[in-house]
């Protein structure tokens, strides 16, 4: 109860100014972010002038209708007159409303011409949707990595109180050179998402099978928020997207970073890995990308999300297993992890799942190395 | 062959009694009341199902339900709301007023009426029934955008798909049958020209429904064949394209949009003439502007897709059509307007909800425009933007529609009158919770709330705890118009046939006796 008077206290305040507060400031909590880019701020404009013509002729119509209704009531004696056409009448107001439509269509084409291009960036990423996180790919630099949600379970169960950015942060955001043209190409691995970043203007659907263009150009360092805006299945609320965008050099040292990175996950394929080492690896990774369906338990939820604990695949079967992993399962959402995750990656939680839980003990325990995943890879290249 | 008819025993042709006068009545008075009962009861469990997703959205977090579940709160609410509450209610209108209207004893075919209406319950019966499954029911927005509704889907899609099919043929039937009528049993003298504007708005709405059902089967057919016959039409890995399913989904969903809001349009208009004293306005241009909206609707379908990446002369096609759609719809509200105009205006209740229609419809009338221009709409596109937008035009629009007709049309149909005082008290709560409920949802959709969310940033909490007592105040206030209907059933002040005045003149059902017989206008009436 005190909740709903809280937000009632506040409303009876706002109310009063919340047309004013939409005519007069420019960025606000009720109207469209103006946002960065010089597209988002036409965008913001056209959206303005549009809003007004609407007022406008909303204002005119209804003005004219009220006062009808007050005018003309019957209990103020009005005899209703017996006029049922006007020809010219009907004809004035099909062009007015013409001339109103093509005086809208003219900006709107020319905002549409300058928002739509799609020739190559300075700098091309490759967006691919994944149910639910987005991966994202350097195309020059060929470094990548994914970005998750970053606000805590408890925090969504309302078992600790929520952050500033509660569901508008994520583990390792987008970074991007400011002033500089950066080219997206957007794509969906699974189902359809839609990758939108408001203060860019930006909003475009990742679809598989399909690469979408979309480019922007940041004039100043920021970070900047934004959501999955195409239903694609349970936690479509739950893989924000965030970006970051950075002066050049420090955007050139992000990616010699990612470089070394990348090396040095490649250096860890051929090295011998301990039970251990995979375990660890394996239970970080499974909370991460796994979790969501399978859950933290590995009871899943039967029978969409199948459970991992006693399941016959991972007590018994580990070719079996690692084949999943690689190719997903079709007709399912077990998606395909081969080619988004490292041999280390994807061989610890194969090893993690086999022996976490009761599987340990029920199964036959086998260790899966990052060596038996390239030993799959070259089986299947073959 | 008049005297044959003039020989026969009336008195015989009163109701069958008990169950079987529902389940084998032929009479397009009592497969109306079907069709708008089983609209009210679909009206309170899609009701229902809006109220858990307000709950679940009162404040941020997950605090009633989880995830999969509101993903099937929110389809299911949609399906039902499209296909159970508002195309059933205006067919029920339609099998009680058209025969009225155009002074026919019945519908054209009264079996395959029967049938059209039995194959509902049916329909819904099965989908509803797919909650109670162990997978859960269809959880992926009532557009089921595949691959989610098909690779991604629970099994229970199959009971979906059925479903739809079963809908979609209850709909062509009622279509066959309501054109067929138009066409051969209109009373001798009404011209096509002289149709009330609601026979006229049916007739549009038909043809509509013809042209874009079995393109609706066809898809979910495919959706069919890709789920259990290894096809692969939207499966990109098998060489599909996900994005013609929404090519095909939307050339059926952009002309069914209108569907839901044509036999409104034949409604207000009535009843804006009864209760200003004066023939509607522009008449045939009202004709003109349904027709125009009609043909329009088909060559619009891609505004609902301009994210999915379309070439730029695509693009500017599809938003120079839809803006299009705006000169015939602003020529009917100029219409209503100088309908108004010189009147002699009073203000019951189906009047109020006819005045609130024309505004608030207008209202959702120009935010479809601003969806309309491509740039702004990568804006607001997926966004509670999109979601004020078109409750705007079917709540406040089709719905408002559907109570204004039921209020109008009540006296005729039962001989009472139903109570003034509560049907404006029943007004005057619904038009302020719709609107604290619906209005709110544009600005937290500018300011960047997604649909089909369960759980939002912070930023939002104040709008959606404003918006979920809103629908909480709207969705209590309809069991009021439940209770007023019945209670108009039961007892009130003895209708007269002409029950509003002047209404006499406007169209044949007000020349009937309050409720009409039983089978009525067994002599077609000479129209001049």
């Amino acid at each position: 109860m005190a909740y709903i008077k809280k937000v009632f206290t506040k409303f009876i305040f706002v109310i009063p100014f919340l047309f004013s507060s939409l005519i007069f400031s420019e960025s606000s909590d009720y109207n469209m972010p103006v946002g960065v880019t010089e597209v988002s701020e036409s965008i913001f404009e056209l959206h303005m002038v549009i809003f007004w013509i609407c007022v406008v002729i909303g204002v005119i119509v209804f003005s004219i209708m009220f006062w009808s209704l007050w005018k003309y009531r019957k209990s103020k004696g009005a005899v209703a007159a017996d006029f049922d056409d006007n020809f010219w009448l009907e004809i004035g107001w099909t062009v007015a409303a013409t001339l109103v439509l093509v005086w809208m269509a003219v900006p709107s084409t020319q905002v549409m011409v300058e928002a739509y291009d799609d020739a190559e960036g300075e700098i091309n990423i490759l967006i691919t949707g994944h149910q639910w996180k987005w991966h994202y790919e350097y195309l020059e630099d060929e470094v990548g990595f994914f970005s998750n949600l970053s606000t805590s379970q408890e925090q969504i169960d309302g078992d600790v109180p929520k952050g500033e950015f509660y569901l508008r942060e994520v583990d390792e955001p987008l970074v991007i050179p400011t002033n500089t043209r950066v080219r997206f190409l957007i794509t969906g691995n699974d189902v359809i998402h839609s990758w939108w970043v408001p203060d860019f203007a930006v909003k475009q659907d990742a679809i598989p099978g399909f690469i979408n263009t979309a480019w922007t150009n940041v004039p100043e360092p920021g970070i900047f928020r934004g959501a999955c805006t195409e239903l694609c299945g349970i936690k479509h609320a739950f893989m924000p997207v965030v970006v970051r965008a950075v002066e050049r050099d420090e955007f050139d040292a992000f990616i010699a970073e990612k470089v070394a990175l990348a090396e040095e996950e490649r250096l860890l394929t051929s090295k011998v890995w301990t039970k251990d080492e995979l375990m660890e690896r394996g239970e970080s990774f499974y909370a991460t990308n796994c979790s969501a369906c399978h859950q933290a338990n590995g009871q899943g939820i039967p029978p969409v999300f199948p459970a991992l604990v006693d399941s016959q695949i991972a007590l018994s079967d580990s070719s079996r297993h690692i084949e999943i992993l690689m190719e997903g399962v079709q007709g399912s959402a077990m998606a395909a992890f081969g080619d988004s995750y490292s041999e280390v990656d994807i061989a610890s939680v194969i090893t993690y799942t086999r022996q976490a839980w009761s599987n340990g003990e029920n199964g036959d325990g086998v260790i899966v190395t990052p060596q038996d995943i390239v030993a799959y890879k070259n089986r299947i290249d073959l | 062959m008049s005297t044959v008819v003039e020989t026969h025993d009336h008195g015989h042709h009163g109701p069958a009694k008990g169950l079987s006068r529902w389940l084998f009545t032929t009479n397009h008075k009592d497969i109306g009341t079907l069709y708008l009962w089983f609209s009210f009861i679909m009206l309170f469990i899609g009701g229902a199902m809006a109220m858990v997703i307000r709950a679940e959205l009162f404040q941020p977090g997950l605090q009633i339900v989880q995830p999969e579940f509101f993903n099937q709160m929110t389809t299911n609410h949609g399906l039902i709301m499209v296909f159970g509450v508002i195309m059933p209610a205006f067919v029920g209108l339609a099998n009680w007023m058209l025969p009225m209207q155009i002074g026919a004893p019945d519908m054209a075919l009264p079996r395959l009426n029967n049938l059209s209406f039995w194959l509902l319950p049916m329909a819904f019966g099965i989908l509803i029934s797919t909650l109670f499954m162990p997978e859960g029911g269809p959880n992926f927005g009532w557009t089921f955008y595949a691959p989610l509704s098909t690779t991604y889907a629970p099994s229970t899609v199959n009971f979906f798909i059925f479903s739809v099919h079963v809908m979609g043929v209850s709909s062509i039937l009622g279509s066959i049958n309501i054109i067929t009528t138009i066409f051969n049993m209109r009373a001798p003298g009404m011209t096509l020209m002289k149709m009330p504007l609601f026979v006229w708005s049916w007739l549009i709405t038909a043809y509509l429904l013809i042209a874009v059902m079995p393109v609706l089967a066809g898809v979910v057919t495919m959706m069919l064949m890709d789920i259990n016959f290894g096809t692969s039409f939207f499966n990109a890995a098998g060489g599909g394209d996900p994005v013609l399913f929404q090519h095909v989904f939307w050339f059926f969903g952009h002309p069914e949009v209108y569907i839901m809001i044509l036999p409104a349009f034949g409604i207000v208009s009535h009843i804006i003439e009864t209760f200003s004293r004066k023939p509607i306005f522009g008449y045939s241009s009202m004709v003109y502007a349904m027709a125009s909206i009609a043909i329009l609707s088909f060559v619009v379908w891609a505004h609902h897709m301009f994210t999915v990446g379309m070439p730029l002369a695509g693009e500017l096609f599809f938003m120079y059509s839809t803006m299009l759609i705006a000169i015939p719809t602003g020529v009917k509200v100029f219409n209503w307007v100088a309908t108004m105009f010189r009147g002699s205006i009073t203000f019951e209740t189906p009047m109020l909800f006819s005045i609130a229609f024309v505004a608030l419809f207008t209202i959702g009338g120009f935010s479809g425009l601003m969806l309309a221009i491509v740039p702004a709409d990568f804006q607001y596109h997926d966004t509670y933007f999109v979601v004020a937008h078109f409750h705007y035009v079917l709540v406040p629009g089709a719905l408002f529609g559907i109570i204004a007709g039921a209020y109008y049309w009540l006296p005729k149909w039962t001989g009472n009158m139903y109570d003034e005082t509560l049907g404006k008290l029943h007004f005057w709560l619904t038009f302020i919770s719709v609107n604290v409920t619906f209005f709110p949802m544009h600005f937290v959709g500018l300011a960047g709330m997604p649909r089909r969310y369960p759980d939002y940033a912070l930023q939002f909490a104040d709008f959606n705890a404003l918006i979920s007592v809103g629908a909480f105040m709207f969705g209590l206030t309809q069991l009021l118009f439940l209770f007023i209907v019945i209670k108009t059933i039961r007892s009130g002040k003895q209708a007269e046939p002409e029950v509003w005045e002047g209404a006499g003149d406007l169209g044949l059902e007000w020349t009937l006796s309050s409720p009409p017989p039983y089978h009525s206008f067994t002599v077609q009436p000479q129209v001049k």
